[in-house]
């Protein structure tokens, strides 16, 4: 898993106190708030989380794609320098498709069931390369080469419905890499999938982003695709950021005892036979508000008396923590006691 | 697909067959007497047994049955009790105004129905769906003679932007090959016949168009809300298509396939009369014609011309399920 990561470069994407909140019948929700993260060039940045912890809405705030009606944005969504938040919708198209790229969660649903692929391909070609239809037809064909679908140029004929789960999130991966943006979010790509396509489709992303220098944003629940993919993981509980670390140090030491239930919620093979898993007990629906607690304390084995009546800050090793810092915890007692404060 | 239909018009026999049957008990358990309307007050029994036996009313059912459906095979619709005019002549001289009425009046409610409906589910529980939804509620609730009456009044009598009646003025001595006159004007080259026709199209299309052009609304608003929420139109959206290729593409094309049933029922309901409009702005289409032959019970305009609609109306829905494969291609038929 060495790749040449500029970690050195500036970040490409830089997420500062993000808020999203969703204006509904019954009220305002604040679906996220206080998310800071930055990805750099070629760097793979994970967001986990149980549905519901705010990772997809993330992903979808950085795109652009919330409903504008009935969302508010706040914070800061640099992408190269620049603000996207200050950008109007047209210059936020300009970008989504050719600069960032997204993959999403459900194949079956997720592309046009009355459009042949190869239009669905082609159609992103058109806009953002100015490629004519012809030259675009070329193009998909090549892609889906590319994303292991043989015979490519004859089956961009074929309908969403002719091909399996597998397939559409092939094509689902050729369109978003097909104007070969810098940042790639993918969320949950292999949630809907069977197992062993599920394999299949992480080593073909993992082979199409490596090397390319691809900033890749991968959201899932399923810290077994991190340990394979990414560089970074941040931890979101709630609609917040509850641990970020590297990596490495998440799997050898988590400190957030939500992370530590995470990993052992894995079925592991090494494991006795017969000995169960131990699940996180309650649901996300326990959360507490993050205004004067912490939202986790419900479920959470570690809990003291300051975790229902006061709200843990994220806090680097000696300090808050700045924007994309590279570890951070949201916690007043970490699993590891050391730095317990 | 030529096969799919092939078969469906070869299942339209059988269909046409029990209708013939259906209607001609069904005509004559009516009460009422064909040969007594026809005289009038002043009928003596000697009278209406003439004219049963003329048309062969006294005789058996069954026995007339089988001598109608001899008839039938043989393209043989039969004449009017009324003016003796054989069904099949009067049929094929007023269908085409129908038809010309009805597609009018559906291409009204479609070209400004589809873009309401749009235009209410993009912008759902602002003001402008409530006045499209307040306003498609008001058209499905007026009365069609109301409206006609009152557009009547408004635009012709008032105003007098357009005429009050008939299908084309008298005075333009157009030729009719067709009988539809729109287009008989467009291939006689006589364009100042075509356009007089379509100027007293307006008014009655509009009339007859409201409910078509409400339900559409509605469909459409529903059918859009849907699609919408549609994971494909996001992914659309996150290429950055522009507005109009993610609206056309991927919002309509999802969206249309509902609709695309409604208009078809819809253009079914228009061809089978549209007795009042017609009524109302003396449109000479099948309407009146068939209005009067229910109440004089005359038996083979009735039996001809609902076996005739029938058949359109089978026609129309086969060219809507071929039309759907157009659209999606999970239903296209091989």
């Amino acid at each position: 898993m060495t790749r040449p990561v500029g970690v050195r470069s500036e970040p490409l994407l830089e997420v500062e106190d993000l808020a999203v909140v969703f204006h509904g019948s019954r009220g305002d929700v604040e679906a996220v708030s206080e998310v800071s993260f930055s990805v750099r060039p070629g760097e793979h940045v994970a967001l986990v989380g149980e549905s519901g912890s705010g990772k997809s809405v993330t992903a979808l705030a950085v795109m652009g794609l919330l409903p504008l009606r009935s969302t508010t944005v706040r914070g800061s969504i640099r992408y190269d320098g620049d603000e996207l938040l200050d950008l109007d919708a047209r210059s936020r198209r300009d970008l989504r498709g050719a600069e960032m790229a997204m993959i999403f969660q459900d194949p079956m649903t997720s592309l046009n069931p009355v459009v042949p692929i190869g239009v669905q391909i082609g159609e992103v070609l058109q806009r953002h390369k100015g490629l004519r239809k012809t030259e675009a037809r070329e193009v998909s064909g090549d892609l889906l080469g590319r994303v292991g679908i043989s015979d490519g140029k004859r089956r961009l004929k074929e309908y969403p419905h002719q091909l399996s789960g597998g397939m559409r999130q092939r094509v689902l991966i050729a369109i978003a890499l097909a104007c070969e943006p810098r940042l790639l979010i993918a969320d949950e790509p292999t949630t809907a999938l069977d197992v062993t396509i599920q394999a299949q489709i992480l080593e073909l992303l993992r082979e199409l982003v490596s090397g390319t220098g691809t900033a890749l944003v991968m959201i899932t629940h399923d810290l077994g695709v991190v340990a394979g993919l990414c560089d970074e993981v941040h931890v979101m509980y709630s609609g917040r950021v509850v641990e970020s670390a590297p990596r490495r140090s998440l799997f050898g030491e988590p400190r957030h005892p939500y992370t530590g239930g995470l990993l052992g919620s894995i079925p592991r093979l090494d494991s006795a036979r017969g000995e169960p898993l131990t699940p996180i007990p309650g649901s996300p629906n326990d959360a507490l508000p993050w205004t004067h607690s912490c939202a986790f304390a419900p479920r959470c084995g570690n809990r003291v008396d300051k975790c229902t009546v006061q709200t843990p800050a994220l806090r680097g090793s000696e300090h808050v923590s700045r924007p994309g810092d590279e570890q951070a915890l949201r916690c007043f007692n970490p699993l590891d006691t050391r730095e317990a404060s | 697909m030529l096969r799919f239909a092939l078969r469906r018009l070869a299942l339209l026999v059988p269909v046409l067959f029990g209708l013939s049957v259906l209607l001609f008990v069904w005509i004559r358990v009516l009460p009422g007497d064909p040969a007594r309307s026809l005289l009038g007050e002043r009928a003596t029994p000697a009278g209406i047994k003439q004219i049963r036996e003329l048309y062969g009313f006294d005789k058996p059912l069954l026995e007339q049955y089988w001598a109608y459906l001899g008839q039938l095979v043989r393209l043989d619709f039969g004449s009017s009790i009324r003016d003796g005019r054989p069904v099949t002549e009067t049929f094929f001289e007023q269908f085409p105004a129908t038809v010309e009425l009805a597609l009018f009046a559906i291409l009204f409610a479609v070209v400004l129905g589809i873009p309401l409906g749009y235009a209410a589910a993009r912008r759902r529980g602002e003001a402008v769906d409530g006045v499209v939804i307040t306003g498609s509620l008001l058209g499905v609730v007026v009365p069609v003679f109301f409206l006609a009456i009152l557009l009547k009044l408004v635009f012709a009598i008032q105003l007098d932007w357009f005429p009050t009646s008939s299908r084309q003025d008298p005075r333009i001595d157009a030729t009719h090959i067709t009988n539809f006159y729109v287009l008989d004007g467009l291939l006689t080259r006589e364009f100042d016949a075509s356009w007089d026709a379509l100027v007293h199209l307006v008014l009655p299309a509009v009339a007859l168009g409201t409910i078509p052009l409400a339900i559409i609304v509605r469909i459409t608003r529903a059918s859009v809300s849907e699609v919408l929420n549609e994971d494909y139109v996001r992914t659309a959206d996150a290429k950055g298509l522009h507005p109009p290729v993610v609206r056309r593409r991927h919002v309509l094309r999802n969206a249309m396939l509902p609709v695309l049933t409604t208009i078809g029922l819809q253009v079914g309901l228009l061809l089978s009369g549209a007795v009042l409009t017609e009524t109302v702005f003396s449109f000479n289409g099948i309407g009146s014609y068939l209005f009067d032959a229910i109440s004089q019970r005359d038996y083979p305009v009735l039996q001809g011309y609902i076996l005739f609609i029938a058949l359109i109306y089978s026609l129309v829905n086969l060219a809507v399920d071929l039309g759907y494969g157009l659209f999606d291609p999970r239903v296209r038929v091989s």
